[in-house]
């Protein structure tokens, strides 16, 4: 299947952002964006902003200056959750944020809560409508299950799963909200190879099947070579490098800020 | 239903179940966590379309084609599809390496490939090049297939479904000329035997041979379409199709797919069936996970667990049978019956159980036992392949843990030289394009040599011993029976897997892999601390553990004056789990004795050259074919001979 990255405006568009924290600046000057259907990485040592610039994305940090920009239009940086939802965009956390003692399908179901249109009464009296939603939202629900293949731990508190489930429950969660646009924040963190073999063929599926636009946060560099489009690389707050993978492998600056030093054979 | 004469091939049956039950459910699956179900009149529709869609894409009467997959109704659907058409079924076991599907498709030479999903499709484009007269490969799952538009001849079922319905559209006739052409002495299915030894042999077997033993089978039973199974054995296995194809058509019962491999616990509760099979193994893995549960449950609910335990194994087997029972006693077991052997059952999944069977194995007699002691109808039977199953049965009130009950109806049995041999209209038409194997499992007066050593008992049950080729002696000339005495070690359980040697030594020693869930649960309360089954098995403690259970089984064997000598001297943890993967294991899970041998030949002769330890690598293959090493110190240990009064395990 052949995947066009799409030409137009960007999905989301960072121009000039600068972000303080008192007298601590954790981003400078940066314009980032992504393209429909891309697959953008963000890398840096730890403290180079890659948090920090998920929460200007996903409307947390109120940004000190700069533009923020949705499908060409300018946006506030800073927005209320269920109104970032409504952009379509989504997000999983680097420290999983799940609800332990609900099932994992529960935890899915919540991610559709920004699609539920219906009033307390009818729901209550489960009238026809709400009940008919209810089973759609469950049907999508069941879809996310099965495509990340976990039925078998679908009536299981998540609390009691293993981590590499959970980072799949999680990303459940996000699917659930059927976004456009998919914030993962290293989504590869604390894996063995076969669940990180796993989780990268998830996010291949969800970018080339739904198209969903994607970009991640992630240490391991194997991961970000593969299956990224292009790689954006912070340090001190700025970006310092942003190419397709193999260039950004052989730029020093990166090297030196970051990838380590190349032994020259 | 299916008593006319005329319902004498599959197709046929399906036809007059369409008739007569039309509404009723045949199949049912789970599919975004919701049990969706196909009626009789549904599934032959479908059947009929499939079938024309397979014709359509070149495959012919006479022509084999392959079935890979987990149980999913549309996989059981295309046997029936490709047998109206007069072609051939040939599954294959879906755990399978490329290179075994490879062998089997080659072999059978497969002109289509029916598969479940991607993974099958890529082992089969892997060695794709070794069939050449493979025309298409028909998937049911298209997930993660999108990308493979390149690859020629690849077709979405639902296609080849939707070409058959609009053959039939065109030619209504065209579908019941095809059934009607067929003949009950046609082949109806290649099945492969995964064998204990050398490749897989393909047995024919014609509608006669399956359709016959299991429609008596049905009637043995009382069978009737109000019936539920679950299908969760591989299809490629004789089991399966007699149970979910042929007593399903015959019956007209609903065969039930699970939603994957990793739900079949959940999903056995949810359609609590009423007629079920298992090998012995999953019954031991059943009652070894629920002792585990128990041990670490409350005090006041493990002590009425251990007291009504103790009733059910007094009076539950008799009470089970009809026989007498005194009325306190009754009482107890009704009280129990109602506190916990009820639910019990119900968390097991075995709630509405009317007929339960385990076969391919020998069962643990305190396993057997306690299934049948709460209250489930738990039977043996024995049969092969080359028998389309049924060789003998238990009835209802005769089983017992060390038989494998009467000859069943239709079938004539003897014992010839120790071994079993049968004969009936159950019996195969030989192996496929191996008329060598055929002519040496014949007699000449057309009994079929099992290879098993037995003998009927007193009240005419037939028990097993052993593969007659594998009793061998000791170098002082005492009688070894290794499958006798890994039996004996299996059914303890901190043991999954034994493997004994003896033959032409002047020991008996074996190698053992440990039960991880047990021995890891076990050594978790004891707070031993390890990182997975290679770490676990070379502690000493589970040394220790593994010694007392040969020891108990040497006092067994010591009770029996011609097995005195072949008590276990010496023995080792293996340090990797044995595995079909690698070739230890048969797919239906019987040891190799011969590849472990090899495989392990250090082992073997550290075992005889008194060493106390060995290092080894063992080569493992993954489930995708990659492979890798483990490598690992074995100790070896050594075994006291029980003394000569022994006491009893």
């Amino acid at each position: 299947m052949k995947r066009e990255i799409g030409s137009g405006p960007p999905v989301t568009a960072l121009e000039n952002i600068h972000l303080s924290f008192g007298g601590l600046r954790a981003l400078q000057d940066v314009s980032v964006a992504v393209q429909p259907r891309e697959r953008l990485a963000i890398i840096g040592p730890n403290g180079a902003g890659k948090s920090s610039l998920f929460n200007i994305i996903s409307g947390i940090y109120t940004a000190s200056s700069g533009v923020v920009r949705h499908k060409g239009e300018e946006r506030p940086s800073r927005m209320k959750p269920y109104e970032v939802a409504r952009l379509g965009i989504a997000r999983t956390f680097q420290n999983i944020a799940l609800f332990p003692g609900m099932s994992a399908l529960d935890n899915i179901m919540t991610g559709r809560n920004s699609l539920m249109r219906r009033g307390i009464l009818s729901e209550a009296l489960q009238l026809g409508w709400a009940r008919r939603q209810e089973i759609e939202h469950r049907r999508r629900a069941e879809e996310i299950i099965d495509f990340l293949e976990i039925p078998s731990v679908r009536r299981t508190p998540v609390g009691e799963l293993p981590y590499g489930m959970q980072k799949r429950v999680e990303l459940g969660r996000a699917l659930a909200a059927e976004p456009e646009l998919l914030l993962l924040d290293e989504p590869m963190a604390g894996m063995n190879l076969e669940e990180k073999e796993d989780m990268c063929r998830f996010i291949l599926d969800v970018n080339e099947i739904q198209g969903t636009t994607l970009i991640l946060v992630e240490h391991d560099m194997g991961v970000v070579m593969d299956i990224s489009d292009r790689v954006a690389v912070f340090d001190y707050g700025r970006k310092i490098a942003d190419a397709a993978p193999d260039d950004v492998r052989r730029d020093q600056t990166v090297i030196d800020a970051y990838l380590g030093t190349a032994h020259e054979h | 239903m299916a008593g006319k004469p005329a319902a004498n091939t599959f197709p046929r049956l399906l036809r007059a179940n369409a008739e007569h039950l039309g509404d009723r459910p045949a199949y049912r699956e789970k599919e975004f966590g919701i049990w969706q179900t196909w009626t009789w009149s549904e599934v032959a529709e479908e059947v009929r379309h499939l079938a024309l869609g397979f014709r359509s894409l070149g495959l012919d009467r006479g022509d084999r084609f392959a079935i890979i997959g987990d149980n999913r109704p549309h996989l059981y659907w295309s046997f029936t599809a490709g047998q109206a058409i007069g072609a051939i079924p040939v599954p294959c076991y879906q755990d399978s390496v490329a290179e075994e599907i490879a062998y089997v498709c080659e072999h059978a030479g497969v002109r289509i490939a029916v598969v479940e999903d991607q993974e099958q499709v890529d082992k089969l484009i892997e060695v794709r090049d070794r069939l050449p007269e493979l025309r298409a490969i028909v998937y049911t799952d298209p997930r993660g297939l999108e990308r493979y538009d390149e690859v020629e001849g690849l077709i979405d079922l639902a296609a080849v479904a939707e070409a058959g319905t609009g053959l039939h559209g065109r030619d209504p006739e065209d579908y019941e000329r095809e059934v009607a052409r067929g003949r009950p002495t046609d082949i109806a299915a290649i099945l492969y035997t995964s064998g204990t030894t050398g490749r897989p042999k393909g047995v024919l077997l014609t509608h006669t041979n399956l359709i016959e033993p299991a429609r008596r089978a049905v009637k043995f039973d009382s069978l009737t379409h109000s019936d539920e199974v679950l299908a969760y054995l591989p299809m490629a296995w004789v089991g399966d199709f007699v149970f979910s194809i042929a007593q399903c058509h015959i019956a007209g019962f609903c065969v039930n797919c699970p939603e994957s491999p990793e739900t079949v616990l959940t999903d056995l509760r949810e359609i609590g069936p009423t007629y079920y099979f298992a090998p012995p193994r999953i019954f031991e893995n059943m009652l070894t996970s629920l002792m585990v549960r128990m041990e670490n449950a409350a005090l006041v609910k493990r002590r009425l667990f251990s007291y009504f335990l103790g009733v059910a194994r007094r009076v539950g087997c008799d009470i089970l049978d009809g026989k007498r029972v005194n009325p306190l006693q009754r009482l107890q077991y009704a009280v129990g019956n109602l506190l916990i052997y009820a639910p019990l059952r119900d968390v097991l999944g075995l709630g509405r159980i009317r007929v339960a069977y385990t076969a391919g194995e020998a069962i643990g007699p305190d396993v057997f036992r306690f299934f049948r002691s709460l209250g489930i109808n738990l039977k043996q039977l024995y049969g092969q392949t080359e028998a389309s199953v049924y060789v003998t049965i238990q009835a209802d009130a005769e089983a017992r843990a060390d038989t494998v009950g009467a000859t069943f109806p239709g079938v004539e049995v003897r014992i010839q030289d120790q071994e079993v041999q049968f004969r009936g209209d159950g019996v195969f038409q030989g192996y496929y394009r191996d008329d060598d194997a055929t002519a040496k499992s014949m007699t000449e007066d057309g009994f079929v040599r099992t290879g098993d050593a037995g003998y009927f008992d007193e009240a005419g049950h037939l028990r097993i011993v052993d593969r007659a080729k594998d009793v061998g002696a000791l170098t002082d000339g005492t009688l070894f029976a290794p499958k006798f005495i890994e039996n004996k070690l299996k059914f303890h359980p901190w043991i999954r897997e034994a493997v004994a040697f003896g033959h032409e030594r002047d020991m008996a020693c074996c190698m053992i892999n440990i039960d991880l869930e047990a021995v890891g649960d076990w050594a978790e309360r004891r707070g031993i601390a390890y990182s997975g089954y290679t770490d676990l098995a070379r502690q000493t403690e589970v040394y220790e553990l593994v010694r007392g259970a040969i020891r108990e089984v040497n006092a067994d064997l010591g009770e029996d004056p011609a097995l005195r000598g072949s008590q276990i001297r010496r023995f080792l943890v293996l340090h990797k789990e044995l595995d079909a993967d690698d070739g230890e294991l048969t797919r239906t899970r019987k040891v190799r004795r011969t590849v472990i041998g090899q495989n392990y030949g250090e082992l073997v002769e550290a075992l005889y050259t008194g060493r106390d330890s060995c290092r080894v690598a063992a080569e493992v293959t993954f489930e995708d074919g990659r492979r890798g090493t483990i490598e690992a110190d074995v100790q070896i240990w050594d075994v006291d001979e029980a003394a000569p009064v022994a006491a009893a395990a």
